[in-house]
């Protein structure tokens, strides 16, 4: 049955071993060998299908390992690793077992071969994360988790009523790649788009994220949705609708970013942004496309988690992640804040830094399809990641106006962690080969540092940044802090501010309008409801006994009916 | 199916055992009166129905594979004589009552010792094994009038266990009036539909019945006769809109009652349901197809949707639970109407699944109820987390209640899903799963007043003794045994379904 125990289950038997532990380091320590072992397993079991288990009739594929379900294995267990070390200090059994959980669903999920099992760690990992947020324990973040839940836990649900279409048209549950053509593959994309954020459906992520815990944050922003990015890409590449979803989530972030206070709302814009270029290069699903959506997806994982990391070192020892309270920590707080710079740096793709690498792919695969406006939008995105994450984030938080707060430098395994992190955000920019000896796909000619990448990004870069420190000095150093916020903003959207805000008057007051109805709606339903079916509603009232025999007299005569006059 | 027979000269004790597992809860039942000590009267019912559950898993061992055994009382040879005859349909309902039965008993002895009066405890007893008895009996026979018998010697005794709920609250007086008006009613309906089928055809053996039908062709006594019996029947099954002496009779019976019925009564009832449409009648015949498709189909859905809405908004935990019951039945009822092997097979299972998960969890509210003395939300605030492993089974068992992949709950789902779509009914697939998304929302109810409400101050609940913890957890751990290994639950109903479409077998003597 088995060759070898599927991974995601010593994930779990790992929580199960956490219990017995007293608190302290050895939890600490088991939470960290875990992933290790993980990987060790996935990286030497080889290409093919390990496991297999009976399922009512069904043959279930726990252990699917071929070079795209490796790469995300890999860098799940990497990024199972350093959220557990940067968590190190964290001793609540509920987190620590929700990430075990947690990264133990995404990997099963990852390695499925099937769509019965896909669905089975899907809400597992729905299931195992809401817990990061209700860690938290306040009323904010009960509901945010359950709202987050109930969309999660609905993406599971309209998936597995795709996955029953599915079976019935194509009489397979394998997990392979699809076409939309049918409302059962219609049903599995879109519940793979919910996962995945896609625009419309991508409210649960900024709501929620930012909701999390400090260290929460940190795993949650890995593996949610990269496991969608990872189930578009098994299931959907090359599908063209993909490459214009794609852009527009590239797009519509950056507006939202860009006005929005809170740092970690900020990242999970950006986080949105990001999954954007994946689901394009799943979209062009050419082989270089997918093996851009891999690295970037690898690539993004890290640099994503520093950046979560160095705010969340700074919301740990400030208690806040608002940009119009922060500023000048880089006085006392030096290593997080360059830790964060490397994790902008790679964000905003400079040459030497992680994204650069990965983003070139999918940029280069774009423009091979010759797809010049899907391309340009692309660059156009860049630069508002740029300017969000890799200026804003640092900028506000660590230096801009001084907040006279003098914190504490982080806790030294946060240190570690944020530095591992960054250390592998510059080693993949540097020196990518071995990150492209792991994608699905044999890497052609991959030289990103041709001569023509790396004048054009730094172009880009450069010219951004300089508009930046140019709007930045011509504003008049205010004397509060907020107003630097508001200034640079005014700045920086000089083009068009009021148009902006004219649009998302229309569009909130028209979501408010729909909203109101349904909410009116809904309301009343209940109420009707409640007096029908409510305990002393005419459904649930006790009816006295000649009633009841009259029920049966009906029945009877309705019975008598239907028999003698068919 | 059901053409091998397995020749029947009963002379070892094995040959024995279908009317064995009867005859032994009967007789105890006087025996624990004359007895009339308390203990040993316990020990008497459980010792009896331990054996018939035993008796039972034999049974089931030996028709699993599609064959059945023809039992004949006192010798006397089929029609004239009484016939037991058990394949694996009767067979896997006989292992769920006499389980539950079993495993009730342990729970039982405190939990009546909280709730019933001294002096009536051994006719409780007394008065659990007849009910047995009738249980049991009404399902293992092969004669139609025998059903009758059985039918009511289950039934006059659950009035007066449900009459005994009086010690905590005098309405279980009123309840079990009104359960005896109306089970009287259906009751009687049914022996008159019998009374039909014995002028139409001069006989009461199940399968003499069947052939004459079969030869004679149908008439307008024999389509009289399965209105009555199906009403008459439906009415025993809570069938909707004939379920309103259920509510209240599974709401104030004593705590072990209530399990014990809400995981068996019903489903008694059920499967004479089935053995008379499918192997007395058989859905070759235009009315039976159009009373599923016209009656059973509307109620059912109706069932569904009316009474989980009634049970999302109760505000009483057990009375909640009651209605998910008569929601659950519409299930049951619509894999019948489906008349398909799988949507058959869904409908077995679920009898048992659900049996299983009510169980359980109405043992859990009776633990609670033990402290808390109602069984209002408002005064179960917070009780899961103070009765841990109470706690624990009454999620495992509501988590199978919505059919979360993982339990058994799930399992008849999905079989029913899948019935559904065979039969390219989307409709019903989809109002199938709509309705379990009120499930979710009173199960999650009651998940929110046992977790996220704060216990009142100065709250001494614990666990309760192990006794009547153990029966909880076992149950518990069924319904997530059998949401993974479905060879037994599913392999029998499979079995049985399919013996069920081959209609009857006849008369082979």
């Amino acid at each position: 049955m088995f060759d070898v125990i599927p991974t995601a289950f010593i994930f779990f038997a790992a929580a199960a071993i956490l219990l017995t532990l007293p608190k302290g380091p050895a939890r600490g320590l088991l939470l960290l060998i875990t992933p290790i072992i993980a990987a060790l397993q996935v990286w030497n079991a080889g290409f093919g299908n390990f496991a297999q288990v009976g399922f009512f009739g069904f043959e279930l594929e726990l252990m699917r390992l071929d070079g795209l379900s490796r790469i995300f294995t890999m860098v799940f267990c990497l990024a199972a690793f350093l959220g557990n070390l940067y968590a190190w200090h964290v001793r609540d059994t509920v987190q620590q077992i929700a990430a075990l959980l947690y990264a133990g669903s995404a990997i099963g999920a990852v390695l499925a071969g099937d769509m019965i099992t896909l669905f089975f760690y899907w809400e597992g990992t729905a299931i195992a994360s809401v817990f990061l947020i209700w860690a938290r324990r306040t009323e904010g973040a009960y509901n945010t988790g359950m709202r987050y839940l109930i969309i999660q836990v609905a993406s599971g649900v309209v998936l597995i009523a795709g996955v029953a279409l599915f079976y019935r048209e194509a009489g397979t549950i394998a997990f392979d790649r699809m076409t939309l053509e049918s409302p059962g593959t219609w049903l599995i994309f879109l519940s793979f788009g919910v996962k995945c954020a896609f625009p419309l459906l991508h409210n649960w992520l900024q709501d929620s994220y930012p909701a999390a815990t400090v260290t929460g944050t940190v795993i949650l922003s890995a593996f949610t949705t990269k496991l969608a990015v990872y189930a578009l890409a098994r299931g959907f590449a090359g599908t063209e609708i993909l490459i214009y979803i794609g852009t527009v989530m590239t797009l519509f972030p950056i507006f939202f970013a860009e006005i929005e206070n809170d740092l970690r709302r900020v990242l999970a814009y950006s986080l949105n942004n990001q999954l954007g270029f994946m689901v394009v290069g799943i979209g062009i699903g050419t082989e270089m496309a997918l093996n851009g959506t891999a690295s970037h997806a690898f690539a993004h994982i890290l640099y994503k988690a520093l950046l979560f990391m160095s705010v969340g070192a700074v919301l740990f020892r400030t208690g806040t992640s608002k940009a119009s309270e922060l500023g000048g920590l880089y006085r006392t707080m030096p290593k997080t804040a360059i830790f964060c710079l490397v994790g902008a740096a790679s964000i905003s793709a400079f040459p030497l830094f992680s994204g650069f690498v990965t983003k070139s792919l999918t940029l280069t695969a774009v423009a091979e399809e010759h797809r010049i406006i899907i391309w340009l939008c692309l660059v156009f995105a860049s630069a508002g990641v740029l300017s969000h994450s890799g200026i804003k984030i640092p900028f506000f938080a660590f230096f801009a106006h001084d907040s006279g707060k003098r914190p504490k430098e982080a806790p030294t395994h946060m240190l570690w962690a944020m530095g591992i992190t960054a250390f592998l955000c510059i080693a993949i920019g540097v020196y990518p080969a071995p990150l492209y000896a792991i994608l699905p796909y044999e890497v052609s000619d991959a030289h990103p540092y041709t001569m023509g990448h790396v004048t054009g990004q730094l172009q880009l870069l450069l010219f951004a940044l300089l508009a930046f420190a140019f709007l930045y000095r011509k504003g008049i150093h205010p004397p509060e802090i907020r107003a630097v916020n508001i200034d640079t903003d005014w700045t920086y959207r000089k083009a068009g501010p009021a148009v902006l805000y004219w649009l998302s008057w229309v569009v909130s007051s028209c979501y408010n309008w729909i909203v109101g109805i349904l909410a009116r709606t809904t309301q009343r339903t209940i109420k009707r409801l409640y007096n029908s079916h409510g305990p002393e509603g005419r459904m649930a009232r006790n009816w006295p006994t000649g009633a009841m025999v009259m029920a049966i007299a009906v029945l009877l005569g309705a019975t008598l009916l239907v028999n003698f006059l068919i | 199916m059901s053409t091998v027979e397995v020749q029947h000269v009963a002379k070892t004790f094995i040959d024995h055992l279908p009317v064995l597992q009867v005859v032994i809860p009967l007789i105890s039942a006087p025996l624990i009166v004359f007895i009339g000590n308390r203990k040993l009267a316990w020990l008497l019912a459980m010792a009896a129905s331990a054996t018939a559950f035993v008796m039972a898993c034999l049974l089931l061992a030996q028709v699993k594979d599609g064959s059945y055994i023809s039992y004949h009382i006192g010798g006397w040879a089929p029609p004239l004589g009484i016939e037991y005859r058990i394949d694996a349909l009767n067979a896997l309902v006989l292992m769920l009552i006499s389980g539950i039965g079993t495993i009730v008993l342990p729970y039982a002895y405190n939990s009546v010792n909280a709730e019933i009066p001294k002096r009536h405890h051994t006719l409780f007893y007394a008065l659990y094994m007849l009910c047995l008895t009738g249980l049991l009996g009404m399902v293992s026979t092969g004669d139609a009038f025998n059903v009758f018998v059985f039918l009511e010697i289950s039934s006059l005794s659950t009035y007066v266990l449900v009459a005994m709920g009086a010690g905590k609250d005098t309405r279980a007086l009123t309840a079990a009036y009104d359960y005896l008006i109306m089970g009287t009613i259906g009751a009687t309906f049914f022996v008159i539909g019998l009374g039909l089928l014995y002028m139409a055809t001069g006989t009461l053996n199940m399968a003499d019945i069947a052939d004459r039908i079969a030869e004679q062709g149908t008439n307008r006594t024999v389509q009289a006769a399965f209105a009555f019996i199906v009403v008459g029947m439906g009415l025993k099954a809570a069938m909707y809109p004939l379920h309103h002496w259920l509510p209240n009779a599974y709401t104030y019976a004593p705590s072990a009652v209530t399990a014990f019925l809400a995981a068996t009564a019903t489903k008694a009832a059920i499967y004479v349901l089935l053995r008379f449409m499918f192997s007395v009648f058989n859905p070759g015949f235009h009315f039976e197809d159009w009373t599923l498709y016209l009656i059973f189909i509307p109620f059912s859905l109706l069932a569904m949707f009316a009474a989980s809405f009634v049970a999302v908004f109760q505000s009483d935990l057990k009375r909640m639970l009651a209605f998910s019951s008569i929601a659950q039945i519409g299930y049951m009822l619509i894999g019948i109407a489906m008349l398909n092997a799988t949507g058959l097979s869904a409908s077995i299972v679920h009898m048992v699944n659900h049996g299983i998960t009510k169980a359980t969890l109405f043992l859990g509210v009776g633990a609670m109820v033990m402290y808390s003395k109602t069984s209002f939300f408002d005064n179960l605030n917070g009780l899961g987390r103070k009765m841990p492993f109470t706690g624990a089974a009454m999620v495992a068992a509501g988590l199978s209640l919505i059919g979360i992949p993982g339990t058994a709950g799930f399992i008849s789902k999905w079989v029913l899903v899948q019935a559904a779509f065979e039969n390219g009914w989307w409709f019903i697939a989809v109002a199938i799963m709509l309705s379990s998304l009120l499930a979710v929302v009173y199960v999650w109810r009651m998940f929110e007043v046992l977790y996220l409400t704060a216990p009142d101050e100065g709250c001494t609940a614990t666990d309760p003794p192990l006794p009547m913890l153990i029966p909880m957890l076992i149950l518990a751990g069924a319904c997530i045994w059998f949401g993974f290994d479905t060879e037994l639950t599913l392999g029998s109903a499979r079995v049985a379904a399919e013996g069920l479409l081959a209609g009857s077998a006849g008369m082979a003597h």
